[in-house]
């Protein structure tokens, strides 16, 4: 897609070279990666408005309430904030594999097995320092949750079975362990409405950042995307990673082991699914229950997509989804729309993101003359 | 519970009505799946077509008082569905697996949407044929007590086997999955063939949301469909595409998902969990049994973008 977009600017070049591209020309692929998700975003929201209308609600309140639930003051912004930590995380789930050309989609199985994991790690060390305890949680999410989805990328690579569905069925496989085990051997005889396991322990939680509500996970999902930015574009292994995604075969006559390219991508892809169930049962809940199947999995697929697979830019993507939910519940109060109304924003949004990467490489304005 | 006189063997029998019962999603699912991937693309959101179905059936039921009223407002919502998907897939350089996770999360969640008011509402159901009139014992009458739905979708296996091997439609299907540059060779618009066949595809499948929300479990909640849309999807592939191969599969996995509540029902309530995950872990067990990295599926159809 970039040389496509970046052709015509070329073809300026060669045929007058005394006219020097323009700013918009030279830089078009770039803009285009923040103007085209941009104006889908807006189409989206568009949508969203007329379909609100419908139903007799005025389009300007929602704008206006979705601005306050998510952005409009510093506790909407803690709000925002703690929801796009695992979002941050979850969404490295779909977009590190995508660099091999593999959609996985199963990261709330990773973040439910990630948190089983941890939660285990943390009972099992009872007793020892918080530190401790942390540091057994951190490596038991990313384990639990790496080695999941790394069973879809080695089934795809050993057996060929489709990697998407695959992981989309490890999903409901790890929500059945999570409720079989939360009802029967680690169930806490003390949780009798809602099966769960016994706490961690307040002194085992990682806590807040000082001065705000917004829990340690945050920072946790920003250097996961920043190492997972500079693992992709600065280092061999994230070369040999494109590589193989942009042509199987070449990479295979230059002598890439695609087979651990894909492993190791998929167990870090899961291991940072698996963090965010980590960081949700050691900062939010305290404990393994099904409150943790709360979809952070699945928005996290409409992040990476509309992040366009890029670390970085998922950063300020998950906060913008995270800002919509966290408005959801302003909705709910002040405009009485029913809560499920964000799921079918979101899956607006990811309609319109879709449906816009037809328009890359054909903004008129960011072609040049031809 | 077991009532004794029939014992232990209300485990098999109420897994083959269960087999009948729950079949029936699974089956009209992947019978429309099984159309749209033989046109060359896969529609993933048929999860979310599911759901949608199983909506507004109920709502079309409850409030029109017709139950088949609402099986074919279940299926045109499927075809819309299918159509918007067919629409944007049909824009250059959209990947269909992406469009289809997308409707997957925008079908569910307008589901839930529209579906706030019917949570409480009870709407009239689909009626059943009774098959064991002839036996004294409930439990036999139970399983015996077989929907309409249940026996179209059986016979429309079949007639599917028979149209993409004999009719002038089912060999255009079959083009355009195969090679699309053949069928743009004979003249015909490929995107209009996969239009077409993705919106009988959500059709079907939209029927098959009805029978979750008006027959069995029959009423209409968020945790309708946990996933049978997807696994109908999955058992596409291993029933080769083969609409026949789609009915038995089906019947298996039915029974693998009546399982869990079969056993509970005598008492065995520990690994209910585990049993309900019964059929994704079939689904997985039987792709990795049948799938190999070295060959494509036979059968596959060759534009299939999972295949390539």
């Amino acid at each position: 897609m970039t040389t496509e977009a970046a052709d015509p600017v070329g073809a300026v070049g060669a045929v007058a070279p005394a006219a020097e591209p323009g700013f918009l020309q030279r830089h078009g692929a770039s803009i285009e990666y923040i103007l085209i998700p941009g104006a889908a975003l807006v189409g989206a929201l568009a949508v969203f408005g007329i379909f609100v209308a419908l139903f007799g609600k005025n389009p300007l309140d929602l704008y206006f309430y979705m601005y306050q639930g998510a952005f409009g003051t510093w506790f909407s912004w803690q709000n925002t904030l703690t929801r796009a930590s695992p979002l941050i995380l979850t969404a490295l789930c779909t977009a590190l594999p995508a660099q091999l050309g593999m959609v996985i989609i199963g990261g709330e199985g990773a973040l439910l097995i990630g948190a089983l994991s941890a939660t285990s790690a943390a009972l099992a060390l009872q007793g020892a320092p918080p530190l401790v305890i942390q540091i057994a949680m951190v490596c038991g999410g990313v384990i639990g949750g790496g080695l999941w989805i790394m069973l879809s990328g080695g089934l795809r690579q050993y057996r060929g079975v489709n990697e998407t569905i695959s992981s989309l069925l490890l999903v409901y496989i790890a929500l059945a362990i999570l409720n079989h085990l939360v009802e029967g051997v680690m169930r806490d005889p003390a949780s009798l409405n809602k099966p769960s396991t016994r706490e961690i322990g307040a002194a085992n939680m990682i806590g807040s950042i000082p001065g705000t509500d917004v829990h340690w996970g945050l920072v946790f999902g920003l250097i996961a995307a920043i190492t997972a930015y500079i693992l992709i574009y600065h280092t061999v292994f994230g070369f040999a990673a494109r590589v193989a995604g942009g042509n199987i075969r070449a990479a295979k006559i230059v002598g890439l082991g695609v087979n651990k390219l894909i492993l190791t991508i998929c167990f870090l892809a899961g291991g940072a699914a698996g963090l965010a169930g980590m960081v949700e049962v050691a900062a939010v809940q305290g404990r393994t229950n099904a409150n943790l199947a709360a979809g952070y999995g699945f928005t996290g697929i409409l992040v990476a997509f509309l992040a366009r697979q890029n670390p970085l830019a998922i950063i300020p993507v998950a906060i913008l989804l995270g800002g919509i939910s966290a408005s959801g519940g302003l909705l709910q109060r002040r405009l009485g729309l029913p809560d499920a109304s964000v799921l079918v924003l979101q899956g607006i949004i990811f309609v319109f993101v879709l449906a816009s990467d037809a328009l890359y490489g054909r903004v008129g304005f960011l072609k040049g003359k031809s | 519970m077991a009532d004794g006189s029939i014992g232990l063997w209300t485990v098999p029998l109420a897994v083959f009505g269960g087999a009948i019962r729950v079949s029936t999603p699974f089956l009209f699912v992947s019978l429309g799946e099984c159309i749209t991937e033989r046109s060359g693309r896969i529609n993933l959101g048929l999860e979310g077509t599911l759901v949608m179905g199983a909506m507004s059936a109920y709502g079309i039921s409850y409030l029109s008082g017709s139950p088949w009223l609402g099986v074919l407002a279940a299926g045109v919502t499927g075809a819309l569905l299918g159509a918007l998907h067919a629409g944007i897939c049909s824009l250059p350089r959209v990947n269909d697996i992406a469009v289809g996770i997308a409707l997957m999360l925008f079908g569910t969640g307008l589901a839930f949407y529209l579906g706030k008011p019917l949570i409480e509402p009870t709407a009239p159901r689909l009626p059943a044929i009774d098959f064991g009139w002839w036996s004294d014992i409930p439990q036999v009458r139970a399983a015996l007590r077989i929907n309409v739905m249940f026996l179209i979708g059986v016979a429309l296996a079949p007639i599917l086997y028979w149209a993409f091997r004999t009719t002038r439609w089912g060999l255009l299907i079959r083009t355009a999955g195969e090679s699309s540059d053949a069928a743009r060779a004979m003249g015909h618009s490929v995107l209009l063939i996969r239009l077409r066949a993705t919106m009988v595809g959500g059709f079907l499948a939209g029927i098959g949301g009805s029978f979750l929300s008006l027959f069995y479990p029959g009423s209409w909640n968020e945790g309708l469909s946990s996933g049978q849309g997807i696994t109908a999807v999955a058992l596409v592939i291993f029933a080769r595409w083969d609409p026949m191969l789609c009915l038995w599969a089906s019947l298996a996995f039915g029974g693998a998902a009546a399982l869990g509540p079969a056993l509970q029902s005598v008492g065995v309530t520990s690994g209910y969990h585990l049993f309900n995950a019964a059929p994704y872990i079939l689904t997985l067990a039987i792709m990795i049994i049948t799938c190999s990295p070295k060959r494509t599926l036979t059968g596959a159809p060759a534009e299939l973008s999972i295949t390539r």
